[in-house]
């Protein structure tokens, strides 16, 4: 594993989950709110994906924490998705390098779909009512932009050299 | 094997990623308990929060932006028009305000008439009537109170609504109490609206009192209520008494001729009140 500059990348990784938490957070007219993609999952998903040895279960986990603390949400609920999520794409990790574009983003749809799952699961325990089709055309949108977030990320990747 | 190390993903030796969600699962089951439990975690989201706050101050910049260059580019004349609006608001306001403030001064004096009377009881007992004359020329009732309870001539007996008369003769187990309604008592009042003074007495019908040697200068009007003024020392101040109900002058008369209604509800219910007044409160009412 390549340890030099590993601060350097390790700022980067964060700089682009802050833009994330940023872009999740930015105040919105209500219609456009269901389909707003799920900006910080598609990040993660990226770097779980392309540096594994970085970006794992556990920043996922912290990830999700944050999201729970902004959200004013259950503390918790994102971090255990975020998690899951982070968990899968590492074990996929792989084979998605491999995939042709579609079919990588058809997986980080099932991804998003199944973080998105997790957590209307957990509201539903909760009590809360959740509602399902907001987080259905989120996780399309996700899936139609996640191009984009890969060549993206993968020049910011390439740029600084980052394994 | 696991170890804090190994969570916290030591590059030596790591644990398998599944190891590691399987605790980190655990430990976010435990958060949403805890935090779903009430427990609320409020030191940690607390600091989290803290730790996020830039995030959330820089989010919000964009919104703050747009709305500093709306009106930084907004013209003259919305400028005017937006003046003047707000200029009509303020005079409505202005107008609601002065209501609001007469409002204001009304509750004031009603919650120091409410204040006092409760101020001035210093102990009540409730008191059951036992029997109710039905003497139409005498209007008294006896209530199940005596000596033995500290019962004491001239006690003022209340209920809920005012003041319904004063003890005239107290035995062992129960009293006598001549209601206000009675022709042969009568209180010192003041009109509450004004401090006009005035004295209640009785008329001998079951629901009326009179208000005699008024002039027709007075001011009073119908509908004013009066209260007791406490001068005399037996009743305490600031009871309601009895609302006026008519008044007819008289050209031929020296003086009004005014009825009231008793606001205490005489010819209803089991219980009244007997008070003891606050000695002091009554010394100082009498000093006014």
């Amino acid at each position: 594993m390549n340890r030099t500059g590993s601060t350097h990348g390790g700022l980067i990784v964060a700089t682009t989950f802050v833009v994330a938490l940023l872009l999740s957070m930015l105040p919105g007219p209500e219609w456009a709110e269901r389909f707003r993609p799920d900006w910080v999952a598609l990040v993660l998903i990226y770097w779980c994906m392309a540096t594994p040895g970085r970006v794992g279960v556990g920043i996922g986990w912290l990830v999700g924490l944050i999201l729970d603390v902004l959200y004013g949400s259950v503390l918790g609920q994102h971090a255990l998705a975020m998690a899951v999520v982070a968990y899968i794409a590492h074990r996929l990790h792989l084979q998605m390098r491999m995939f042709p574009r579609w079919q990588q983003a058809a997986t980080v749809l099932i991804l998003l779909m199944i973080n998105q799952i997790l957590v209307l699961w957990i509201k539903g325990v909760l009590g809360e009512a959740p509602t399902l089709w907001p987080s259905l055309t989120s996780s399309m949108v996700g899936m139609v932009i996640w191009p984009l977030v890969f060549i993206i990320l993968r020049d910011v990747r390439r740029r600084v050299q980052l394994s | 094997m696991l170890s804090i190390t190994n969570v916290l993903g030591r590059v030596n030796g790591r644990p398998s990623a599944f190891s590691r969600l399987v605790v980190l699962v655990a430990v976010s089951v435990l958060l949403m308990v805890f935090d779903y439990r009430g427990q609320q975690l409020p030191q940690i989201r607390a600091t989290l929060s803290a730790l996020v706050y830039p995030l959330q101050v820089v989010a919000a910049l964009p919104v703050r932006f747009s709305a500093w260059a709306t009106e930084l580019f907004v013209s003259e004349r919305t400028l005017r028009e937006q003046n003047a609006a707000l200029r009509n608001e303020r005079l409505l306001s202005q107008a609601r305000l002065e209501k609001l403030e007469a409002l204001e001064a009304e509750n004031k004096r009603l919650r120091d008439l409410l204040g006092s009377a409760a101020r001035v009881a210093d102990r009540a007992v409730v008191a059951e009537l036992v029997e109710v004359s039905l003497d139409p020329f005498t209007r008294r009732i006896v209530v199940a109170k005596g000596k033995r309870d500290g019962v004491y001539l001239g006690q003022p007996v209340i209920d809920a609504f005012g003041i319904v008369g004063q003890i005239t003769e107290v035995g062992l187990f129960t009293s006598k109490s001549t209601l206000i309604t009675d022709p042969g008592h009568a209180i010192p009042v003041i009109v509450n609206r004004n401090g006009l003074r005035a004295v209640v007495f009785g008329s001998g019908a079951p629901d009326r009192v009179n208000i005699p040697f008024l002039t027709p200068s007075a001011d009073i009007k119908e509908g004013d209520l009066l209260v007791s003024s406490g001068m005399g020392g037996r009743f305490p101040p600031g009871y309601p008494v009895a609302e006026v109900v008519r008044i007819s002058k008289d050209p031929n008369e020296a003086f009004l001729e005014i009825s009231a209604k008793p606001t205490a509800r005489l010819n209803y219910g089991k219980e009244v009140l007997l008070i003891w007044p606050d000695e002091r409160k009554m010394a100082g009412s009498l000093a006014k």
